[in-house]
């Protein structure tokens, strides 16, 4: 862990400029403590603050000069209680001076460690460098920052400067232009990583929170041929940071024993599948590795001897065109090779190599065995990453690509053979084509929103911020998300409401609505009467609707809306010009009624009918029930019925009779 | 770390044992009937100097498919019947049919390494022991497609179409298998086999054909197969131009009808508040790794059961399952219960949220982490979905414009991007198919800046010159690949691991070779032109006496080690000239000078260092005194 072991100064801005911000700098900042304590804890950290009201630093207090600077935590081991403080940070009234507090910064780094620590002290600047620095006594301030750089490279410091822009406009231009020159001539001299922000939520993700030693993952020669090598250093680039590891807890040990461990321990056994209670010790397993159908046992020193073992090393199979090799095929986390530090060679060999590729849009593909015994091969397409800086080295980007094994090919529609009717017309293209325009993440000027450089894990942060909650207090519930981090699961409102209309056209334009769905329809129903059958065919309608429904009380739903709609049907009937289509659907419904086991639901309806038109024109319609034979649904056809075969039968004679 | 007994937090693509579940759920059961009429046994082309066959490619082409199958897919269920063979063999006892099988193997089942073996075998034994014969003429009356039909449709009875997939595949050169017949018998043979393949059909199985064009003719599928797998026009103009025509195509062809499309699942993707549409998702590339462990009794060969057991340390009392977590911060142990962890992790409704649009520059190489996802529109639930997505991927494409959204799925809710796809065909059909990819965006936890570590502090500059630029440049464009494909190779480590795997189920001694296709094309590169081409570049590069710089530093090296073997030879002289067992044993190394000490010491390889005590106690205690 030592040979990690960061010394950091937080230089944070508190000054009016950075009011709005100040809310998302303490939360960041005490993560940053929080994980400090979990993975980093004997690392040192120091807080000072600028633009306050007060002034506290040695070097105004032995020189003069430096106000409104506060040193609110010297350099000490992380300690608990640090980040409470950082949650309450005090609020300035003075312009912050950004260049005195790197000063002031680095002072109290040389303070502490001397010429010892080269290379493991860092500082943090978060600013929103919008106030005018001072004049310096000599020289101008370019001049300042030569000396400035120089002291930090010669004492090993690197200087990580945020700059918040999240609002605009209220800020001198004047000032912001020039320390924006003076910040870009830091970086340009090395040493310095400069980073602005246009989001709030981006300043979460700025800040590195956990400090990763890097690993080499291979140390050697890139050969471009047997004769031609570049000496590399592969590392990663991308590794995704996990959830923290819980471990499992037990309660079961006594309140009173302070000293209670709660861990669990994990046992396995191997139990015999024929005899479950006969456990088989570790000498007697042999591994079974499974094809097709068999399990095929191996031991371990036959299956060292047959694998696969290529030699390590990282030879070039080849170059191809870019387009050549889609996005979608990168596999894994991603690698960064680096010519071998301070070797020139290799870095003007990789630099000419990566310029090449650049210019001609082509990529190598390249085969990799990173350690000696490793049991496969990597195959990966390998991309320039040019620097912006002389003095950093090019480097390149790997990617692994997936092998013949790895791909499915499966076959899918193309979109021009679709029914037009699937198809976008023109002015709805003219709507997509405006959407995919306005909703602009990245808008001329403004800078990227959501870059993923900038972007931290929400569940990351909300984890954290949970578990410092619950350090204090137990009980506290999961508190939701915090509103910056919105900003990464929810779409920007202003950009929503800035697009409304456009939003608001696309919706009408392309009609997007849900299926009907008939398992609701009981419910629907209920609620909704008023659902209903269509006119064009609605015996086939009805059957789908019975078709789909599953459980009785869903086909309840169906048959209600069968009901509703005969009784229409016959009431606006005229001159028995519907009885065809009713008696259909009479029938539909009867068959149905039965199928379901629900013949209550028709008898009632037939008696419901008879008794409103018995005495009506539509009695007519029930001599042709009656003619047609179609009765109550008797216990015979159904167990369920309500009503005895003789009342069927007596059913049909009174229906003839009353239409008479 | 067990922290997700539900489930809760896995993907669904990252767990290949939910992937290995769905398939077992939904299996398929391919019957593949091969032509083994006589002009299948012609050479398949005139250029064709090593004489394979019609036959040949079809055996080949099968066999790698069922390799493939066997260790991605072994839950899927094959057959292989020949036709217009002379021998019969199948449960219907027809002519012309010809069931492959071995041992006790159920006809359609999961293949087997014996299985995989015979089949390679096939074509050595063929012609002797089952024959090819062209059985359909208008004197036998025989019909083998019919036959053959009928026998697959009978193997294809078993296993209910719920969870599985049913499937025929012919393979055959003949376009017009009833050319020979005339009349009413023609007809008749006709109208039968149709009905046959309607029944089957019918019956929930598809039938697809491979066809093969001879030298002389293209194979017109009009002539009969379009009737009988009642293709329309256009079908069959695709068909038309997916007749094999090399054996690479058949065996792509085969790769791309191995595995019927499935989705991981159907989700909703939400363009704004009051607009979503259905999609589904599938995972196009996933890693095949080597199937996991099973612990076997080494005395019977039967499978294990494990069982884990939690045991509270403080009390040893044997626990159920743990509900608690906890994590240790400021000294304490912190504890969470899992529904407060599935909560930490639960952001917004398992959907797909869209945040907007970037240009498709800001997609840099290094936003990566995990394999994509392809994503398609879907109708079945919310109608004009697939509208939206058809205008959305156009625009997108127009724009040269990615989607930037949140996948709040309960595994890793993440940031994704979605790239439209264009659809790419070639001659043997879709190569990428048309839709959306969704890439796994990381975060700024997740990205590291290694190559910042190396800024240089001598100021001069790390870039290439024009020069050395062009030099590189000459170089790309000699060391071409011209036709390389992504995926073209096949995982060497994943071959190997099987071809042990079956010499060992087959018992035999040998161990095939596998050939490591990764390997660079050494021979390409020693050609003079490519050599050239490298030798400029790496004088521009590395300057002119690159090698005897490098041969006189590893020279320096050198040197160096054989002063300090020298030092070792001197020491180990002078060093015998000493009685050093009779000096300790009289005490008398104190009496000796550290130079002296440092003789024995030096012979013997022990560490130099220390007072002139800690040298004697060495001695003495490698002296074992």
């Amino acid at each position: 862990m030592a040979r990690n072991k960061e010394s950091l100064v937080l230089l944070l801005d508190v000054g009016p400029s950075m009011h709005h911000v100040l809310p998302d700098v303490e939360k960041i900042c005490s993560i940053l403590v929080q994980k400090k304590l979990i993975y980093g804890w004997s690392d040192d950290v120091g807080v000072v603050l600028f633009g306050t009201d007060e002034t506290n630093n040695d070097l105004e207090k032995e020189v003069g000069g430096y106000e409104y600077i506060m040193v609110l935590c010297g350099i000490s081991i992380v300690n608990k209680n640090l980040s409470g403080i950082l949650q309450n940070l005090p609020r300035g009234n003075a312009p912050g001076d950004f260049l005195d507090a790197i000063v002031v910064g680095m002072d109290l780094l040389i303070r502490k460690f001397g010429p010892t620590n080269r290379g493991k002290m860092r500082i943090c600047l978060i600013t929103g460098a919008q106030n005018p620095t001072k004049e310096p006594y000599e020289g101008t301030k370019e001049d300042q920052v030569s000396i400035i750089s120089e002291q930090l490279k010669s004492h090993g410091i690197k200087l990580d400067c945020i700059i918040t822009r999240i609002q605009s406009g209220l800020a001198d231009q004047e000032a912001v232009a020039e320390n924006d020159s003076l910040l870009f001539s830091f970086s340009n001299k090395g040493k310095a990583k400069v980073t602005f922000l246009t989001q709030r939520v981006a300043l979460l993700g700025a800040l590195r929170t956990r400090n990763i030693s890097a690993v080499t993952v291979f140390r050697g020669d890139f050969e471009l041929s047997s004769t031609m090598k570049i000496k590399i250093w592969v590392y990663k680039k991308t590794s995704e940071e996990r959830f923290p590891t819980l471990k499992k807890y037990s309660d079961k040990a006594p309140g009173s024993d302070r000293f209670a461990t709660h861990e669990v321990k994990l046992d396995y056994e191997y139990k015999s599948i024929e005899d479950p209670n006969k456990i088989i010790p570790p000498e007697q397993r042999i591994r079974g590795y499974r094809y097709g159908p068999q399990i095929i046992p191996v031991s371990s020193d036959e299956w060292e001897a047959v694998k696969f073992r290529p030699e390590k090393s990282v030879k070039l199979l080849g170059f191809t065109d870019a387009s050549n090799i889609h996005r979608h095929y990168f596999l894994k986390d991603v690698y960064s090779f680096i010519p071998e530090p301070g070797n020139k060679k290799a870095a003007i060999a990789v630099s000419s190599i990566a310029r090449a590729m650049r210019e001609t849009e082509k990529v190598a593909i390249l085969r990799c065995v990173w350690r000696q015994g490793q049991g496969s091969v990597t195959v990966g397409v390998l991309t320039p990453n040019l620097s912006s800086q002389e003095t950093m080295p090019d480097s390149f980007y790997f990617n692994v690509l997936p092998f013949a094994e790895d791909v499915r090919e499966f076959q899918f529609p193309s979109f021009s053979g679709f029914p037009t009717s699937w198809l976008p017309n023109e002015q709805q293209q003219e709507a997509a084509d405006n959407l995919v325009k306005s909703l602009d993440l990245a808008p001329e000027g403004r800078g990227e929103m959501l870059m993923p450089d900038l972007t931290p894990n929400p569940v990351l942060e909300r984890f954290f911020r949970f578990l410092e909650l619950k350090s204090t207090n137990p009980d506290t519930e999961v508190p939701p998300l915090d509103p910056t981090l919105r900003e990464i699961t929810e779409p920007d409102p202003d950009l929503l409401s800035s697009n409304k209309s456009l939003l608001n056209d696309f919706r009408l334009l392309f009609d997007i609505k849900r299926r009907p769905k008939w398992k609701d329809s009981k419910r629907s129903a209920d609620e909704n009467p008023e659902i209903k059958i269509g006119d064009k065919s609605p015996v086939r309608e009805f059957e789908a609707m019975m078709g789909h429904v599953n459980g009785s009380d869903s086909a309840v739903g169906g048959i209600r809306s069968m009901k509703i709609y005969v009784h229409d049907l016959l009431e606006n009937s005229y001159e028995g010009d519907a009885y065809p289509k009713a008696m259909d659907c009479l029938l539909a419904l009867r068959k149905a009624c039965v199928l379901e086991q629900e013949p209550k639901e028709f008898n009632q309806f037939l008696r419901e009918i008879f008794d409103r038109w018995k005495a009506t024109d539509l009695r007519s319609f029930l001599e042709l029930l009656a003619s047609k034979n179609i009765s109550l649904i008797s216990k015979t056809e159904s167990p369920a019925s309500d009503a005895s075969d003789e009342e069927a039968r007596s059913f049909l004679i009174k229906a003839e009779a009353f239409s008479q | 770390m067990d922290v997700d007994p539900e489930d809760l937090f896995r993907d669904d693509s990252d767990s290949e044992d939910e992937f290995n579940k769905e398939f077992e759920a939904n299996k398929e059961l391919v019957v593949y009937l091969i032509d083994s009429s006589p002009s299948m046994f012609a050479p398949f082309s005139e250029s064709d100097t090593e004489g394979s066959t019609y036959f040949h490619i079809v055996v080949d082409s099968i066999l790698q498919s069922l390799k493939t199958q066997i260790i991605s897919r072994s839950y899927d269920e094959v057959a292989i019947c020949f036709f217009n063979t002379k021998e019969k063999k199948n449960l219907q006892n027809l002519t012309g049919v010809y069931l492959f099988n071995v041992g006790d193997r159920e006809p359609l089942d999961r293949s087997t390494a014996s299985y995989l073996k015979e089949f390679s075998r096939i074509e050595e034994k063929f012609l002797k022991e089952i024959g090819s014969c062209y059985c359909i003429s208008a004197v036998s009356k025989e019909n083998t497609i019919y036959n053959s039909l009928w026998v697959a449709q009978a193997l294809l009875r078993k296993g209910s179409l719920k969870t599985s997939n049913k499937r025929i595949l012919l393979f055959t050169n003949e376009d017009d298998p009833f050319g020979d017949v005339s009349g009413l018998v023609q007809r008749d043979m006709i109208k039968t086999t149709v009905q046959r393949a309607k029944d089957a059909q019918d019956l929930g199985i598809s039938i697809e054909i491979l066809p093969m064009s001879r030298p002389d003719e293209k194979f017109d599928v009009s002539k009969f197969y379009a009737g009988m797998l009642g293709l329309d026009d256009k079908e069959i103009s695709h068909f038309e131009s997916s007749a094999v025509e090399r054996l690479e195509d058949m065996r792509e062809q085969l790769r791309k009808k191995m595995f019927t499309k499935r989705k991981v699942k159907t989700f909703l993707f939400s363009i704004s508040d009051e607009i979503s549409i259905e999609m589904n998702s599938y995972a196009l590339i996933r890693p095949t790794v080597p199937g996991g462990v099973t612990w076997l009794d080494s005395v019977t060969n039967l499978p294990l059961k494990p069982e884990r057991s939690f045991i509270c340390e403080d009390t040893g009392a044997l626990l159920q399952e743990p509900a608690k977590r906890f994590f240790k911060y400021k000294g304490e142990k912190i504890v969470f219960s899992i529904d407060e962890l599935s909560e930490i992790k639960r952001h917004a409704p398992s959907r797909l949220r869209l945040l907007g649009f970037k240009p498709l520059h800001c997609l840099k190489d290094y936003h990566n982490l995990r394999p994509s996802t392809f994503i398609f529109p879907s109708d079945e639930e919310i109608l004009g979905s697939t509208r939206t997505f058809v205008a959305l991927h156009r625009s997108m494409l127009r724009l040269g414009r990615f989607a930037v959204a949140f996948c709040g799925s309960s595994a890793r809710p993440q940031l994704v991007a979605l790239i439209a796809q264009e659809e790419i065909s070639n001659s043997c059909g879709q190569v990428e198919p048309p839709g959306m990819h969704m890439i796994y965006l990381p975060y700024s936890d997740d990205i590291r800046y290694p190559e910042e570590h190396y800024l240089n502090d001598d100021m001069i500059s790390l870039w290439a010159t024009d020069d050395q630029i062009s030099k590189a440049s000459a170089l790309l464009k000699r060391i071409d690949l011209k036709s390389f494909s992504v995926c073209q190779f096949s995982n060497p480590s994943l071959q190997r691991h099987y071809s042990v795997l079956q010499a060992i189920a087959l018992d035999e001694d040998e161990i095939p070779e596998v050939k490591d296709e990764t390997l660079p094309d050494e021979e390409g590169l020693s050609r003079p032109g490519i050599v050239k081409t490298l030798d400029d570049f790496k004088v521009a590069v590395y300057g002119k006496d690159h090698d005897k710089e490098e041969d006189s530093l590893a020279a320096q090296k050198d040197s160096r080690a054989s002063k300090r073997k020298a030092i070792a030879d001197v020491a180990s002289q002078q060093s015998a000239s000493y009685d050093w067992a009779d000096l300790a044993d009289n005490g008398k190394l104190k009496d000796l000078t550290v130079v002296e000490l440092k003789y024995y010491l030096t012979a013997n390889n022990l560490p130099l260092t220390g007072k002139k005590d800690a040298l004697i106690s060495r001695i003495l205690s490698h002296l074992q005194k």
